[in-house]
């Protein structure tokens, strides 16, 4: 694995960290779906890095796209900040 | 603040524990002696491009039939879980009309983005993809008109049925398999030139029979979940 590819996947990761660390901190769930859907989207790219173009297709589909609308749905249904 | 501490110190454990255990694992070399064999012999044993395909439907067959087992049981379960608090009342749910952009738009769009799934599961042995992401691209399609229009729906019963017939021929298929080849989920179909779209034997089949297992799946769950009351 060359450095490039090293510098590259070590910002995405941090990304990552970030992203998980706003979604179990934030009060209002849409932030914490929002911020999810983007560690969840990093890892796809960094599937792809890795190699399994396969798994990076189904982790952007199911959980960047399907999932992400599902809790969607379910906040819109439910209540919109956590107490 | 003791507790605090002791999770602080159970986590720095367990993460001395796992890097040094994850130190010794060498990352990205071929080691186990199954991994080699499906990457020397499985384009020749089975006439797919794409290795991983071929894993999943042909050398671990029976796992992707109990995968397939497993979400099927999931829809089932949150069907039940939403089935009293179904609205059938159309009035009663909140309707505000989404902005003539979005409706025009995903018109447009719909069709061309059940095409693309077709196409993912369609050429499954061919190109990264397959039937799971291909059925989770058609849902979407799905959930795209759900969005932008507040009538139109699936109804239940199609996506009932769509589903139970794909399951069905997954199963069937298998079941052949067992009749002509001696054993369950074999291929029993001519592999054909690696490459071309009509080669892999039963690979494309199956592929399509979980694609659209799991897109009128998901369909009708998210059909479900908009039905639900607030």
């Amino acid at each position: 694995m060359s450095s490039l590819i090293l510098v590259v996947s070590a910002i995405l990761v941090i990304f990552m960290i970030v992203g998980a660390v706003v979604t179990i901190h934030a009060r209002d769930l849409l932030v914490a779906i929002i911020a999810s859907a983007i560690v969840d989207l990093v890892l796809a790219v960094l599937f792809y890095i890795l190699q399994a173009p396969d798994v990076a297709i189904t982790q952007a589909s199911i959980m960047g796209g399907l999932t992400t609308a599902i809790f969607l749905v379910v906040i819109k249904k439910t209540e919109r900040y956590e107490q | 603040m003791i507790k605090k501490a002791f999770a602080l110190l159970l986590v720095i454990i367990i993460g001395i524990f796992l890097s040094a255990t994850f130190a010794r694992i060498p990352f990205g070399e071929p080691k186990t002696v199954v991994g080699k064999y499906y990457l020397d012999h499985g384009v020749k044993d089975l006439g797919g491009v794409n290795i991983v395909t071929s894993i999943v439907v042909l050398y671990r067959g029976f796992d992707t039939l109990g995968e397939v087992t497993v979400l099927f049981l999931a829809a089932t379960g949150l069907g039940m879980v939403l089935a009293g608090l179904r609205e059938k009342d159309e009035k009663k749910r909140k309707k505000t009309p989404p902005s003539l952009i979005m409706r025009t738009e995903t018109k447009l769009l719909f069709p061309m983005t059940i095409l693309f799934g077709a196409y993912i599961f369609i050429h499954g042995h061919l190109t990264p993809g397959g039937g799971f992401p291909g059925g989770v691209v058609i849902a979407s399609a799905f959930l795209l008109m759900f969005l932008s229009h507040k009538k139109w729906e699936a109804k239940e019963k199609y996506t009932k049925v769509t589903e139970a017939l794909a399951g069905m021929t997954y199963v069937v298929i298998g079941l052949i398999g067992l009749y002509v080849a001696g054993s369950f989920l074999e291929n029993f179909l001519p592999k054909g030139v690696p490459g071309n779209l009509f080669s892999a034997g039963i690979i494309p089949l199956i592929y399509t029979a979980i694609g659209f297992k799991v897109g009128s799946e998901l369909t009708g769950l998210l059909q479900n979940l908009r039905e639900t009351t607030e």
